[in-house]
């Protein structure tokens, strides 16, 4: 038996909120799991909690986004409570109310990066992120993992923390070259200031319970050993599920419910997951039990047969040969870095596509090599819209010099002409100003 | 002219009430030996002073099934689960008469497995060979489709004297509570039926038929042949009666806070525009969480013979009784002594009260005076704080739209209702500190007896609409019927009226005192691929608690 932890559930289904009638992300998305959590009558034990969501604030959202022109602008009150949800999921969490939360809520939110100039991946912010940064700046804890084990790579999640080396952000999905947003490769490492901190574990078409598990226990536990994270966040994504129909996996509700046992997360957040009748509800109960500490061995779908859900033995192979080697990158992560160019700026150019609101960006981001902190960051991002602008992002515990070089790049940069707003994020001391 | 009758732990009171007017009202000890026999004496006391006239009808609120329950007095009872995939069965019930069979029914309605006919009897054989003559059908998700717990009735239930269905107990979801709500309403079957029985025979001595009705926990009233076969809904009525009675004596229409402070406890309910609010999930009895719909109360430990110490620097109220004030010869210093040194209340006993006190003033180190006035401040202060406490919890009540989310209703007490011994001196203290008007009705000594009285019969319906499926189901009444693939919300909403409405008639209610309302509203396009399926309609209406007809507010019968 396991022992019994206190779990907050702030459940949020949206019942009045779709991307359009019918769009993946709409109104029914959660009915399903609210009948089968109500049904099973997880509100009445006395170690789960229901908590209604608060609603995330402008100044947690600039906290972690450059939103163009700004957060009223790119987010509706959806976002606001989906957020929210996460960060009330943290305060009950590390207030002690509860020894664990799981944020049940949507809109999601892991394809939204630093930059948003609108909607993409179905999300507009990353709630997440926003409720990392709300911990720090709160709470003052600095190791955080998220381990994200949604079907698709959270290039957004990748993105807002490429170069914090505070946070280890752990993908487990289906591969890029099969999947939306085809990125997540083993070689996307992380920025110069932060190699090693982002470890993509793309896995074949049809992995099941196996695969999943085999990768969890022999590379993401190791690593989280090795890390020492004060919060593990999970982000839970459950469209690995053989039933979903927009993925191509063979997870199953009984290996969501044993993967978050052995995970052990402080905070689980909804991801994507649009199964929502022949999945969701079970693998939502599973993951509740499991985080509860509550037997969850009778939790499996109607149709669920081990039989035909059995891994491909080259499937086993590939996977079997990629974790062993995705770990030795992970205990090498200190040599990864080159030969000290530290002040010097690396750039990456990249162009990122709004899928959901059909926009191109093109961006440029730049940071500072440094030994002592994350390092400055710049962006110059010009969107389809029109819209083009300029960020400078001091990181959390910045050095002087970063700070230094940041505020001196901020204040030669003009508004007007070229870029219609000049934005300065100062995670630091909290502070983000626009001109 | 109506007959109300509470018989309530202590006290069985009685009215004989017209319009608002109370005419007669008696208060007597309960004989909880013989529930049954001392309430009809009461009621024979009563129907004599009336003369010649008969009542009109006759309200019981009793607390025979809540007793044998509390008392495990109750009938074994043989359960036939199915309950599918999810939590484990010993979480669900570890009696050694349940059985957990194989099919069941899927969130959306659907029979994933069927009943397994075999394995049915076998269980009812085995319950036969026990002796046992009450089963138990209950299903995960059969308020989604009663159908399989209808195919186990089919094959077994004639055999049995007593088969309560689960889907006939609520329309909620909540398996659990479920087999719980539906177990106690066959364990205390044949002891109902006994007292519905005894009853029938004592109206029928009188020759002439008035209906008599049961109050049910959540304020409302039901026929009492009716209610004979869901015994369950009359657990735990005490409550709801001094509720409606704080309802039908005082002029209730906006947000409202009621207290009734007793000796050892006091008990809170709430009103949001002047109606009661309802427990969200259902009523707790004992180790059992149910589904009965029943008023939200909570009861706290402190009244006004609660045992104060002085502890940690302060006064400690409750929450235990220790016996009456000591003014009264009881063995510890209470709130009401505190009252009475200050003059609040009568003046019997002052002296001994003072006696008690005065040890407690001393360690405080205070005047006699002083340590009165905190101990009756801070009695007064214990209970407004449970109140906000209650008040913030409703408020904090999860919603799941934004609509509510943002715009939602808050509740905002204006009013304090109380009745009970200490009500005069304490409600206008309690109220300061809620910054509310303090208000305590008349007759506030038998409020629990007008309550029964004016309540009005209420009942409540869920309706699903499954358009994919093209079936329609009244979850209640276990009604399953196809439906055409265009049916729409508003046919839904329609049916759903027009079948409560019958329901409630059919239940006892009078045409007159229907308030109907529909309390849930939702449709969702089920998206399959790219193309939407079919809708998902899910409707619930009630009758909403309250007064019957002709009583009401602004009745020129009842102007105070």
């Amino acid at each position: 038996m396991h022992p019994v932890k206190r779990t907050g559930l702030i459940f949020f289904p949206a019942f009045d909120w779709a991307i359009s009638p019918t769009h993946p992300e709409r109104e029914e998305r959660l009915l399903y799991t609210q009948d089968q959590v109500f049904e099973e009558g997880l509100l009445d034990y006395e170690n789960i909690s229901e908590y209604k969501p608060g609603l995330a604030g402008t100044d947690d959202i600039n906290r972690v986004h450059i939103c163009v022109p700004d957060a009223s602008a790119v987010c509706t009150e959806s976002h606001l409570i989906s957020a929210g949800g996460a960060i009330t999921a943290a305060d009950k969490v590390l207030r002690g109310d509860v020894d664990n939360a799981f944020a049940l809520v949507r809109p999601p939110g892991h394809h939204a990066m630093r930059v948003v100039h609108g909607a993409r991946g179905f999300c507009n912010i990353n709630i997440e992120a926003i409720m990392v940064e709300y911990i720090r700046r709160h709470y003052g804890h600095r190791k955080i993992a998220i381990v994200d084990t949604d079907c698709h790579h959270g290039d957004g999640s990748q993105d807002i923390f490429w170069h914090d080396p505070d946070t280890l952000y752990i993908s487990v999905h289906q591969d890029g070259r099969t999947l939306y947003p085809g990125t997540g490769f083993p070689n996307e490492t992380g920025g110069p200031n932060a190699l090693g901190y982002t470890l993509n574990i793309p896995l074949p078409p049809e992995t099941s319970e196996e695969g999943f598990l085999f990768a969890l226990d022999n590379l993401i536990l190791p690593v989280l050993e090795d890390f020492k994270p004060d919060i593990i966040i999970n982000s839970a994504g459950q469209d690995n599920h053989y039933s979903d129909p927009i993925t191509n996996m063979n997870f199953t509700a009984q290996g969501y419910a044993i993967l978050t046992d052995r995970l052990k997360p402080h905070i689980a957040v909804l991801e994507g997951g649009y199964s929502v009748e022949t999945a969701l509800p079970y693998i939502n109960v599973g993951i509740i039990l499991a985080m509860a500490g509550i037997d969850y061995s009778f939790v499996k779908e109607p149709d669920y047969n081990p039989a035909a859900l059995r891994q491909d033995p080259e499937v086993t192979a590939y996977i079997e040969r990629l974790v062993p080697a995705l770990y030795d990158q992970w205990r090498q992560r200190g040599s990864l870095k080159a030969s000290s160019d530290a002040g010097t700026f690396e750039r990456r150019s990249r162009s990122i596509y709004y899928d959901t609101d059909n926009i191109h960006e093109e961006q440029i981001e730049s940071v500072r090599i440094c030994d002592e902190c994350g390092g400055v960051v710049t962006i110059d991002s010009m969107a389809s819209t029109g819209n083009r602008i300029f960020a400078v992002i001091v990181p959390g515990r910045a050095c002087a010099a970063c700070r230094r070089e940041g505020e001196a790049i901020f204040a030669a940069t003009k508004s007007g002409d070229v870029y219609r707003y000049v934005y300065l994020q100062d995670r630091d001391r909290d502070v983000f100003t626009r001109k | 002219m109506i007959l109300g009758i509470d018989v309530g732990g202590t006290h069985t009171d009685a009215v004989l009430i017209e319009g608002r007017d109370v005419l007669e009202k008696v208060k007597v000890p309960t004989n909880s030996d013989n529930l049954g026999g001392s309430l009809l004496e009461v009621a024979e006391q009563l129907l004599g002073t009336a003369g010649s006239r008969y009542p009109e009808r006759v309200v019981f609120s009793t607390t025979i099934s809540t007793n044998a329950i509390v008392q495990d007095a109750v009938s074994t009872v043989g359960m036939i689960l199915a309950n599918g995939p999810g939590i484990p069965p010993s979480y669900i019930t570890t009696d050694e008469n349940a059985r957990f069979v194989s099919g069941y029914v899927n969130h959306r309605g659907i029979i994933v497995v069927p009943v397994d006919r075999r394995e049915v009897e076998v269980i009812a054989k085995s319950f036969h060979k026990k002796g046992i003559a009450n089963i138990v059908v209950a299903g995960k998700f059969s308020t989604r489709n009663p159908r399989l717990e209808l195919d186990i009735d089919d094959i077994v239930g004639s055999r049995f004297a007593h088969v309560s269905l689960g889907h006939r107990m609520s329309g909620n979801l909540n398996f659990p509570r479920r087999v719980a709500t539906t177990y106690l309403n066959a364990a205390v079957w044949d002891i109902y039926r006994n007292f519905v029985d005894v009853v029938n025979a004592f109206i029928n001595r009188f020759g002439k038929r008035f209906p008599v009705y049961i109050l049910k926990a959540d304020g409302g009233t039901l026929e009492i042949n009716r209610s004979a076969d869901y015994p369950a809904q009359t657990i735990l009525s005490g409550p709801a009666a001094s509720v409606m009675g704080i309802l039908s004596l005082a002029d209730c229409v906006e947000d409202a806070v009621a207290l009734d402070i007793g000796g050892t406890t006091t008990d809170i309910a709430l009103f949001a525009d002047g109606v009661p609010l309802l427990e969200p999930r259902g009523m707790t009895i004992g180790k059992y969480k149910t589904l009965i719909r029943g008023l939200r109360t909570r009861s706290i430990g402190i009244g006004g013979d609660s045992a104060v110490r002085f502890e940690h620097g302060g006064f400690v109220i409750g929450p235990h009784r220790l016996g009456p004030a000591a003014a009264f010869g009881g063995p510890t210093p209470t709130p009401t002594d505190a009252m009475i040194v200050l003059g609040l209340t009568s003046p019997d006993g002052r002296r001994k009260a003072e006696k008690a006190l005065e040890p407690l003033a001393a360690r405080a180190g205070v005047s006699l005076e002083n340590a009165a006035r905190e101990i009756f401040d801070e009695t007064c202060r214990h209970i407004a704080r449970a109140v906000t406490a209650m008040i913030e919890e409703v408020n904090a009540q999860p919603v799941y739209t934004i609509h509510e989310l943002l715009e939602g209703k808050v509740l905002r007490p204006t009013v304090l209702h109380v009745v009970g011994g200490p009500a005069e001196p304490m409600a206008p203290r309690i109220a300061e500190y809620l910054n509310c008007r303090a208000e305590i009705p008349p007759h506030a000594e038998v409020a629990n007896a007008v309550g029964a009285a004016l309540a009005r019969t209420t009942t409540e319906l869920t309706l699903l609409a499954d358009t994919e499926e093209k079936t329609l189901t009244i979850v209640e009444e276990g009604i399953r019927i196809p439906i055409s693939s265009g049916f729409s919300r508003e046919e839904a909403a329609e049916i759903c009226l027009d079948r409560l409405r019958e329901r409630a008639l059919a239940m006892g209610a009078r045409e007159e005192d229907l308030e109907l309302e529909i309390t849930e509203d939702q449709s969702f396009n089920m998206v399959r691929g790219f193309y939407t399926a079919g809708k998902n309609i899910r409707i619930k209406a009630q009758v909403k608690p309250g007064l019957i007809a002709g009583v009401e507010r602004g009745d020129p019968s009842c102007t105070r």
